[in-house]
């Protein structure tokens, strides 16, 4: 039966099919859904972990004690796993161990744009790359069994264009794998200087047979056509090369890392024109050129950015489309926003009435730093506002500490926070953290975590009670408060900032999108007594629109949350229909 | 012919996902070739969305491009501007009415530009305008929407009305299938007053 299957659906039909029987993985875009999908299967135990780190390391467990494992990542993910990774391709594996990663060009929804073919070729383990969703599949499966043939673990790598679109795959059944036994060897397990230098040499001689098998698999093929020219492409790029190009002829690499030297060899030999057709960096051209292969690539191509048939078209043919239409307009930018209700928006109303820097982390709160809150100083990766706010105050002294605040969320607190935290209590630092608890994580499209005492499967469990937590590890000044209550809020803010000692303050409010969030009626905007002073445009509520001779609030939009109301000084906003209206 | 490029623009929020998976399915319905691509995450938080649908004998890329659209459906008015190139000169322009202002008009540092539906009609003649919020009003839920717009959609596209239906039926939740087919329904019958 065919089925039209996002790749990351695709990537966890396979993981069912394949026999796997652990999966671990922190949600992140483009790769969340493959850790959603596989929480369907009840064959596969599922969980999220609390960051990659940890998710790779259970994986790794899994697969020594003997089961087919894997975890799930998005690029920036695995340099979080990136140390377990490093060591776990000396050890290998039992049971098979494939990791996903989805890297994100373009950054839809990412702060940077890293290849993780280079990752994977520091850590010498192989990488495979589908191009649609039905090789998804078949590679997943195939990388299983890589995994246990070559003792390694092994990188299926994606990007968002493979990860995000359906295409149709035909359905196998799950091969049932039996648990390898698991037999103690240190030698192999326990990496110490003694035992690791004993399994460098095999991992290199690891590469040199996965290179070997790379020539004759059937992951890599050459599609024949016109010899005029020859593309080698692998993953999205491919499918854009195909249109771009047409009837020419295609070395299409399904294993990215290692390359089958003499096929790309035998490959080039036989076409007039060499092209190499990869998003983000030169990673198969590079190889090329080491080799003393022509080939023309970056020298045309962005490494910015995802490619497409035209952008391909127009760098290597200069055929440039014309625009179809003589419409001349400037559209206005459609930035994401927060939503109408968001729990953040209390929180940078004050921050930014505060006048206060605020170290930022990433979430759906990293738009707290465009207009018209332009709260949020600064963004780096999950878990950086904690370190980035002490590392002000000791380079800028207590007097900075005093109007610096780190803002992180309750998700991105226990991923990778509360380390930066403990630091500040054991380096005496007077940092003043909010963790923004908003009982889910937000921006990757609700995942559960520890804080929301359910699992992935939805079943009730411990939950990590923040208050404690940071009471624990020495924070005296713990407050929670609702960041609606704007006056306490900004009382709060105010009393903890300035105290000569570490705070922490839980900015305690759901989600707006949540089920269990009861919306209200939806306000309106009563024009005999708004004076029009724009106070509640302050907000950046995408459900209050300005209409330059009044303010009106889009009912279709507008959740009732009642924040507008507290910041009009005039008392002029109300329920719908209770105004004069 | 067989081949067929759709795209569904609109705001995050507005239920073009769920546009995307029932004409996946009417696709695969049909025997043919199919690629949808989205887009998940941060783009979807009030942000401009663009939905790609891809049907043929076999299909390479996932994305339409400038000028390849047969059909373009809108769901909200500054993002048919937005994407109006990418339809083609003589493809179908599906535009619902609605106004959603982004957050630089919100702020006041940007202008939302008027006439925009009389301006794309005079590029492209194929252009209909649909005041599908108000017709998914009248089904009982503004939620359908994007129901009310595959109704007008479908009408376009010459696939037997059956198969669009079918696809509802098995892709919305069983207590709001009839509701939908209302709304798809008016779509379908809708006719612009010129």
């Amino acid at each position: 039966m065919k089925k039209l299957l996002l790749g990351n659906e695709a990537i966890a039909r396979g993981v069912y099919e394949a026999g796997a029987k652990v999966a671990s993985a922190y949600p992140g875009t483009p790769s969340t859904e493959i850790t959603e999908y596989i929480a369907k299967y009840d064959d596969i135990y599922s969980e999220w972990a609390p960051n990659e780190k940890v998710a790779l390391e259970v994986a790794i467990g899994a697969s020594v004690a003997g089961a087919r494992a894997c975890c799930a990542m998005k690029h920036v993910g695995l340099n979080v796993a990136a140390d377990p990774l490093f060591t776990a391709s000396y050890t290998g594996v039992n049971g098979g161990l494939v990791i996903f990663v989805a890297d994100d060009p373009g950054m839809h929804s990412s702060q940077n744009e890293q290849d993780t073919r280079i990752i994977a070729m520091g850590a010498k383990v192989p990488v495979l790359e589908p191009s649609d969703s039905s090789e998804c599949k078949k590679f997943t499966k195939k990388a299983f069994e890589i995994s246990e043939k070559f003792d390694t673990p092994v990188i299926v790598r994606l990007t968002t264009r493979v990860a995000h679109s359906q295409c149709l795959v035909e359905l196998e059944d799950r091969e049932e794998v039996e648990l390898k036994p698991y037999v103690k060897d240190i030698s192999k397990y326990v990496m110490m200087p003694g035992m690791a230098k004993k399994r460098h040499p095999i991992v290199v001689e690891r590469m040199k047979n996965l290179a070997e098998y790379a020539e004759n698999s059937d992951l890599n093929r050459i599609e024949w056509g016109d010899t005029k020219i020859g593309v080698i492409t692998s993953g999205i790029s491919y499918q854009y090369a195909r249109e771009a190009f047409g009837d020419v002829s295609y070395l299409k690499l399904g294993m990215v890392h290692p390359l089958p030297e003499k096929l790309i060899k035998e490959f080039a030999g036989r076409v007039e024109k060499l092209y190499v057709i990869e998003e983000l960096e030169p990673f198969i051209e590079n190889y090329c050129h080491k080799m003393g292969i022509k080939v023309i690539g970056k020298e045309l191509l962005p490494v910015i950015g995802e490619y497409n048939a035209s952008l391909i078209k127009e760098k290597v043919f200069g055929i440039k489309e014309e625009k179809p239409n003589n419409i001349e307009e400037n559209v206005p930018l459609r930035p994401p926003v927060l939503c109408p209700g968001c729990p953040h928006r209390g929180t940078y109303y004050v921050l930014k009435k505060l006048k206060l820097t605020v170290s930022g982390d990433i979430g759906c709160y990293t738009l707290g730093a465009v207009a018209p809150l332009n709260s949020v100083d600064t963004t780096v990766c999950m878990g950086a506002s904690i370190g980035m706010s002490h590392g002000i105050e000791k380079a800028r002294g207590k007097d900075a500490a005093r109007k610096t605040v780190a803002v992180i969320g309750d998700s991105t607190f226990i991923h990778s926070g509360i380390t930066g935290l403990i630091n500040i209590v054991y380096n005496k630092g007077t940092s003043t953290v909010i963790i923004l608890d908003n009982s889910i994580t937000g921006m990757t499209g609700h995942q559960d975590n520890p804080t929301t005492g359910y699992t992935i499967k939805g079943e009730p469990t411990k939950q990590v009670d923040l208050k404690k937590l940071c009471e624990a590890i020495g924070i005296e000044r713990v407050r929670i408060c609702d960041p609606f209550d704007l006056e306490e809020f900004e009382k709060v803010v105010k009393e903890e900032v300035s105290v000569d000692e570490p705070s922490v303050i839980i900015a305690q409010r759901p989600c707006a999108l949540l089920k269990s969030v009861k919306h209200s009626d939806p306000l309106s905007i009563d024009m005999n007594k708004c004076k029009m002073c724009r106070m509640c445009m302050r907000l950046g509520c995408p459900a209050i629109v300005d209409r330059g001779d009044h303010l009106e609030i889009n009912t279709a939009l507008c959740v009732g949350c009642d924040l507008c109301s507290k910041v009009c000084r005039f008392d002029a906003i109300e329920k719908a229909g209770v105004s004069n209206e | 012919m067989n081949n067929r490029s759709i795209m569904i623009v609109g705001v995050g929020g507005q239920g073009t996902l769920l546009t995307s998976r029932i004409l996946g399915d009417v696709a695969v319905n049909r025997g043919l070739d199919v690629k949808v691509s989205e887009v998940h995450g941060m783009s979807q938080r009030g942000g401009s969305v663009v939905t790609y649908v891809k049907m043929g004998e076999k299909i390479y890329s996932p994305i339409v491009e400038k000028n390849e659209a047969d059909i373009l459906l809108c769901f909200e008015q500054l993002e048919a501007l937005r994407w109006i190139d990418y339809a083609k000169k003589d493809g179908a322009v599906i535009v619902n009415t609605q106004m959603i202002d982004p957050m630089p008009v919100i702020t006041g540092s940007a202008k939302y530009p008027e006439n925009i539906i009389e301006k794309i009609k005079e590029n492209y003649p194929n252009t209909i305008s649909v005041p599908a919020l108000e017709m998914a009003k009248a089904c009982g839920s503004v939620k359908a929407v994007n129901v009310v717009m595959i109704g007008v959609m479908a009408r376009r596209t010459g696939i037997d009305r059956e198969i669009w239906l079918n696809a509802i039926k098995k892709i919305i939740k069983p207590q709001f299938v009839d509701m939908n087919i209302k709304a798809f329904n008016m779509g379908y019958e809708f006719e612009e007053v010129k």
